[in-house]
């Protein structure tokens, strides 16, 4: 519950009641989230480079890379209802792009990637061309997961497929694009994927100060788009995508079309990866279909529920944490590292549907609940006592 | 209590037939909604009441004929249907639970709004949702979620969804059902103070409730209409007593 029962009692009595008076404690719910970013930022943007080391740092702008597919993957799902299971495919549209303008630039003006040397007739296919081109990459980080979930959401959307089966079907195009990769060596470099980078848009990689730079983007990405979205859910959008989402049939009923409504978080949530997948490749040095396969996608969505589906920083923090519990406990325990991150994910959804982000607002219904036990003297209960038995998602982060 | 008449926003209905693999839901139904009053359908279980109303929204498909300003409505999608004017409430309530009342009616209010505003957070609060939460009695309650409302508000906030969505013709599926005696009251006297010169049809087992507030009645029975009249009429037709005023007044008595 959000609404405590001082809030509700002061909103009856307000003349009109439609436009609440600010209360410091309404200030914090309607900017908290704003806070939260901005808290966010500072750690990300000025305190993680100041005082991690280089090889921490980079973990952290891979992470960050990861986050930002995760974060569109609670758009679409936590808000919009749609478990998409295979953003790997957009983060691999980004991811890719990019490879190929930096593998672009590692060969020089005219000259043609290693690989197509090594695999190949050393012939470079035409439509890598345009990827010389710093400026038609950045473009195409965009347009081509815009263009492509578009398509696809339109075809899936329309046709109605909901649920497990929209679940089934993104994840077998994770399948058949990681499959598709790894067939076509001589384009893509197959199962090695694209690495062995050398500069990004003209500045050398080995350069220390390059990298933490490369990493404020990564950064300074996850930021921008924590406010995009935070607009989202804000915006009337943003609404008529949760109704949408808890009652797709009633929405068509007040003459909106659902597939409509879905099929932009969709879109934005596929860019969103894209974007991710893009500026995972410098720092991580190396795109290769296992980043994007079905198994990729899934790890995402483990750190979306993880962190809280449908809150605005859930899914980012959640994808940080499982990168750092992967990577920390994978360096101790390296076997048993998917057994726990398994076991995790079990228990978030058994236990705690809404993740982490769901923690507060649990607390706080059970502390209510607590003292509605204790004799109530003063407590006045309007409409419906019931009212804790309503899990309302907390409209920001918590 | 009103009179009614045929203006623009009747819906004139021509030989309507649902059929659900040979078995015909509905069978040849004439039917004029005329503006201005509360019509009620009624009819026993399995009349084609809902399945009536699934058809001229969109829901079922039927052949035949559904003119509504010069559109069929059978050729329609659901929510070109409403965009056109036409609005319907269900059986059980659905409104948004996790959304305020006020974020509920907002929505139902916004279907023509432009790409541009929808992705803004709302400002002022339209004036047509102050009015229907004035209207429903449910300006209080405006920022509670939907879900902690009781049976009877959720269905008063349904009425006021197509009230800002400014259905002309409002299909109402048993919206009192399970209501106590003082909220039928109350929406009763709801939906006459609305009902203007809109086409208000109400879809009603409780004939308590209809003796009360109908100004028109249609009988269904097996997919056709069984008869049509004022309250007086109906209960005075021996037909209607057969196969229906008589069961239920006993269901009734039973229950």
């Amino acid at each position: 519950m959000t609404v405590t029962a001082t809030e509700s009692a002061e909103s009856t009595r307000a003349p009109g009641g439609l436009r609440p008076s600010m209360t410091p404690a309404r200030l914090l719910k309607s900017h908290g989230a704003l806070i939260a970013i901005a808290v966010l930022a500072y750690l990300l943007l000025v305190w993680a480079p100041g005082s991690m080391t280089a090889f921490r740092l980079g973990n952290l702008g891979k992470y960050c890379a990861l986050a930002l597919a995760s974060m569109g993957i609670g758009l679409a799902w936590g808000r919009g209802g749609m478990l998409v299971m295979g953003q790997g495919v957009f983060f691999g549209l980004g991811g890719y792009a990019m490879a190929m303008h930096m593998k672009l630039e590692a060969a020089g003006p005219g000259q043609v990637p290693d690989f197509m040397v090594l695999y190949g007739d050393g012939t470079m296919p035409g439509w890598w061309e345009p990827f010389r081109s710093g400026a038609f990459t950045i473009f195409a980080i965009i347009a081509l997961p815009a263009l492509t979930s578009f398509i696809l959401g339109y075809a899936i959307l329309k046709r109605k497929v909901k649920g497990a089966y929209l679940a089934i079907l993104t994840q077998a195009l994770a399948v058949a694009f990681a499959t598709l990769l790894i067939a076509t060596i001589k384009q893509t470099g197959g199962f090695n994927g694209l690495n062995t980078f050398t500069t990004f848009f003209g500045h050398n990689l080995y350069d220390p100060e390059v990298k933490k730079n490369v990493y404020r983007i990564a950064a300074g990405l996850v930021i921008l788009f924590l406010v995009i979205l935070w607009q989202i859910y804000r915006s009337r959008y943003g609404e008529l995508l949760i109704a949408t989402r808890d009652a797709e049939e009633r929405i068509r009923f007040l003459g909106y079309d659902p597939a409509n409504i879905k099929l932009v978080s969709f879109i934005v949530a596929a860019v969103m990866a894209s974007v991710g997948g893009a500026i995972f490749v410098p720092i991580v040095g190396i795109i290769s279909p296992s980043s994007v396969d079905a198994s990729a996608s899934i790890l995402l969505i483990a750190g979306v529920a993880l962190g809280g589906r449908a809150s605005l920083l859930g899914p980012a923090l959640g994808a940080i944490a499982v990168g750092y519990g992967r990577s920390s406990l994978s360096e101790r325990f390296p076997t048993q590292w998917t057994y726990f991150q398994g076991a995790l994910f079990i228990l978030v959804v058994l236990f705690l549907p809404g993740g982490a982000a769901s923690l507060t607002s649990r607390l706080r219904s059970l502390l209510s609940r607590v003292r509605s036990v204790r004799p109530a003297t003063s407590r006045r209960v309007d409409v419906a006592p019931a009212a804790p038995a309503v899990h309302v998602e907390p409209e920001a982060l918590a | 209590m009103t009179d009614s008449f045929v203006g623009e926003d009747h819906l004139e209905i021509r030989n309507l037939t649902v059929d659900f693999d040979g078995f015909k839901a509905i069978n040849g139904v004439d039917l004029t909604l005329r503006q201005g009053r509360l019509h009620f359908l009624i009819g026993p279980n399995g009349a084609g009441k809902t399945t009536l109303v699934d058809a001229l929204t969109g829901l079922v498909r039927g052949s035949g004929e559904a003119v509504f300003r010069g559109r069929d409505l059978l050729t329609m999608k659901s929510h070109k249907i409403v965009r056109l004017g036409i609005g319907r409430t269900f059986q059980t309530a659905t409104v948004f639970e996790q959304l305020s009342v006020l974020q509920n009616l907002d929505i139902a209010a916004g279907v023509h709004r432009s790409i541009a505003s929808r992705l803004l957070a709302r400002g002022k609060v339209p004036d047509r949702v102050v009015q229907a939460l004035e209207t429903i009695g449910l300006t209080s309650l405006a920022h509670r979620p939907a879900g902690i409302l009781a049976h009877g508000q959720k269905q008063w906030l349904e009425v006021g969804m197509l009230l800002v969505q400014d259905a002309k013709v409002m299909f109402l599926d048993e919206t009192v059902a399970g209501m106590s005696a003082g909220e039928r009251e109350e929406t009763g006297d709801l939906l006459q103070r609305i009902v203007g010169d809109r086409t208000i049809v109400v879809i009603e087992h409780d004939m308590e409730f209809m003796r009360r507030y109908a100004d028109f009645v249609t009988v269904m029975h097996s997919g056709t209409v069984l008869a049509e009249g004022t309250v007086t009429e109906i209960q005075a037709d021996r037909q209607v007593q057969e196969v229906y005023l008589g069961t239920v007044t006993e269901v009734a008595a039973h229950g």
